[in-house]
């Protein structure tokens, strides 16, 4: 920087610091929404998909003149994956790039250290990751809203489905974090209610996809249905080995989650018959209007299909928008308010509502079964689905268990 | 357990020592002649499986593909030794370690530039896409392949280090590399040679995992880990080593997600421990070589 460039800037922030409340009045500044997401890192493809939703979200509250008389800005920032990188960019996008909102996150650690953040600067945050803490205390907040699905109502909703539909005798393999222990628990539970048995629930350490171990003892056992929770990658590398050991032709295999971009890197072959569920699947636009308007929108602005993942991020800058017109306000305890007191949204699918209790969302969920090669529909029509579970909010724990007085 | 229980888990650990041996031959060669820890092995591995992935693509043939894309990877490590590591000879270990360590991520963000951010798939020929039954249990046969292609390039090594006049040269350039130059034998060459052979059989371990589990860019990260591992269970720089200490923790891996699959990771790092505790410079490892 030169001398007199340097002069320039300082002049302006000298001007910007004894002014800034009549600087921020008399500029029509953009309302900004910080977003951490693990751009680079293994859920690359998950984000991608949700910067999509996102970015679609704020250009379509811009193109019908923004909220409050302002233009919306999404800032998204690379969590990388990492807590302590999630929390520092969380606490740069409210400090230096002054963001009145958030919304974000993809892995459940992750969200909670950008949760730690808001929280201490009382920023509103929509969590758009599957997580049962986040809405439950300690980590609960007034001004922390949970948008996406969690692993017990997941879990409950495809346990009860699966339990009944395809067998009564379970082996269970889970990813040995936070995300897999909470599957693996849920599902137990699920499953015994039904009366069904748990042979075994075995974990395994994730992102490390070696599953040859596990499988002789699985072969031996002859469970009818075998539950994989393994994330992203982990998931397309279990299904291959245990297809690889024989394990397809007499056992069902079910995961707590279809996520498109996994499907795809796994192939039709692999997924064929495996059954999961989602929040999402692109092909509702046949049955739900507002689904159709969603998926021809993103089609048309980046000529693929959104996902589950791409859908709450959508949904999460919808919502910032529709509280901050609903409040009138950018103050986040005044949007907190104004969206418990108007619960009820639907941005791009079936009637979802917020909880006052716990500032959970609502919401549909469908259970998916991967179609055989010869019946996929198009690049992305991999999948087909099977039943609708309707949202309740019994599918989650009460807000007394999740330690609301 | 019933005894036909054990033979399967002892079998699919045997079957999982020889991806680690492989991938641990690699690392342990270019140690034991140039003294670098190649932290970009895992990367290495990774991109092994992506040329696999373009050259069957490309050709339609998987065989092609398995026989070009570790030559491709072991070109590329040609490159990288000439244009990068060659620079930081003669200076502490650390500043290798950091440089491949930088160049493995660097690697990871490039691949998914050119092939995207989702994984790919790359699938075994037909003719190795089916499980037999081995009587104790149902195994896959490309797991068989796979075992029969890591007998076959150990084979082939041994020759080519015990039987040819650039092996001997190695072997020499390994135990006294001064005595090698004042002979007047041009080690540079040598070590260019040696490093692209490592990276190669990343390369080659990176294209036969591929269809076992998944192509996609952070595949290496955990391998390159648990490749170190066998390394310094093996012994730093010793190829022996390197294959005892695979097959080794191959079955510490079965054998303990048999029992108790909660400690199936830990256990890895416990035998590490116990080796060092008892003889510092691994199993078949010698004194002095990482100072």
């Amino acid at each position: 920087m030169d001398r007199r460039a340097f002069l320039g800037t300082a002049t302006a922030a000298a001007a910007a610091l004894a002014f800034p409340a009549v600087l921020r009045a008399q500029t029509r500044d953009p309302v900004k929404i910080g977003f951490p997401i693990p751009l680079t890192g293994p859920f690359g493809a998950i984000a991608e998909d949700m910067q999509r939703g996102a970015t679609l979200a704020m250009e379509q509250v811009n193109a019908r003149g923004g909220v409050l008389g302002r233009k919306l800005e999404v800032l998204f920032r690379d969590d990388q994956l990492k807590p302590a990188v999630g929390a520092q960019r969380t606490k740069e996008l409210i400090e230096n790039d002054r963001v009145q909102f958030v919304v974000g996150g993809i892995a459940a650690h992750v969200q909670m250290a950008i949760n730690e953040q808001t929280k201490k600067a009382g920023v509103l945050f929509i969590s758009v990751s599957q997580s049962d803490e986040i809405s439950a205390k300690p980590d609960t907040s007034p001004i922390t809203f949970h948008e996406a699905l969690n692993p017990t109502i997941t879990g409950r909703a495809m346990a009860a489905w699966a339990v009944q539909n395809l067998g009564k005798r379970w082996w269970i393999v889970y990813a040995d974090y936070a995300w897999g222990k909470q599957n693996n628990a849920v599902f137990s539970d699920i499953i015994k209610k039904h009366g069904g048995t748990v042979l075994e629930s075995t974990p395994y350490p994730l992102g490390n996809p070696e599953f040859s171990a596990h499988l002789p003892k699985i072969q031996a056992a002859r469970p009818e249905v075998l539950l994989s929770v393994a994330p992203g990658a982990d998931s397309v590398a279990f299904l291959k080995q245990a297809i690889s050991f024989g394990l397809k032709k007499d056992v069902k295999l079910v995961q707590p989650l279809h996520i498109l971009p996994y499907n795809r890197q796994g192939g039709a072959e692999l997924f064929s018959d495996v059954y999961g569920a989602t929040s999402f699947y692109w092909e509702l636009e046949d049955t739900i209007p507002q689904a159709k308007s969603f998926v021809e929108a993103f089609r048309k602005r980046f000529n693929t299909v959104p996902d589950a993942y791409g859908s709450y991020g959508y949904s999460g800058i919808h919502e910032v928008a529709r509280g901050v017109a609903v409040a009138k306000s950018l103050d986040s305890e005044a949007v907190a308010k104004a969206l418990r007191a108007n619960p009820t949204y639907s941005h791009y699918k079936s009637k979802q509502w917020w909880r006052a209790c716990d500032n959970k969302a609502f919401q549909d969920l469908w259970i998916t079964r991967g179609r055989p090669a010869s019946a996929v529909r198009g690049d992305w029509g991999l999948l087909e689905i099977i039943a609708r579970i309707p949202a309740n909010e019994e599918l989650d724990r009460t807000c007394a268990e999740k330690g609301h007085a | 357990m019933s005894a036909s229980a054990l033979a399967a888990q002892l079998f699919t650990g045997l079957v999982l020592g020889g991806l680690f041996v492989l991938l641990a031959i690699g690392l342990s060669l270019i140690f034991g002649l140039l003294t670098v820890v190649n932290f970009a092995h895992g990367s290495l591995y990774m991109l092994g499986a992506y040329f696999g992935f373009f050259l069957l693509g490309l050709t339609g043939s998987f065989w092609v593909a398995l026989a070009l894309a570790p030559l491709m990877v072991g070109v590329f490590g040609l490159l990288v030794e000439r244009f990068l590591v060659r620079r930081l000879y003669g200076r502490s270990i650390d500043d290798p370690l950091l440089l491949t360590f930088g160049l493995s991520l660097v690697l990871v963000e490039a691949v998914k530039l050119v092939w995207g951010k989702v994984g790919l798939t790359l699938d075994p020929p037909r003719e190795l896409g089916a499980a037999v039954n081995l009587g104790f249990m149902t195994f896959p046969v490309y797991r068989l392949f796979v075992i029969a292609v890591t007998a076959l390039v150990l084979l082939a090594l041994w020759l080519f280090l015990e039987r040819t006049n650039v092996g001997l040269v190695i072997r020499a350039g390994s135990r006294d590399p001064l005595m090698v130059r004042a002979l007047g034998i041009d080690l540079g060459r040598i070590w260019l040679v040696v490093f692209g052979i490592g990276t190669g059989l990343a390369g080659l371990a990176g294209i036969l995992a591929g269809p076992m589990r998944g192509v996609y860019a952070e595949m290496g990260v955990t391998i390159v880990i648990e490749s170190f591992v066998v390394v310094v269970v093996g012994g730093m720089g010793s190829l022996v080593g390197a294959i005892v200490a695979g097959v080794l923790i191959g079955e510490v891996v079965s054998l303990t997600t048999f029992v108790a699959p909660k400690l199936a990771e830990i256990m890895v790092f416990v035998v590490m421990a116990l080796v060092l505790l008892v003889r510092p410079s691994g199993l078949f490892g010698e004194a002095g070589l990482l100072e």
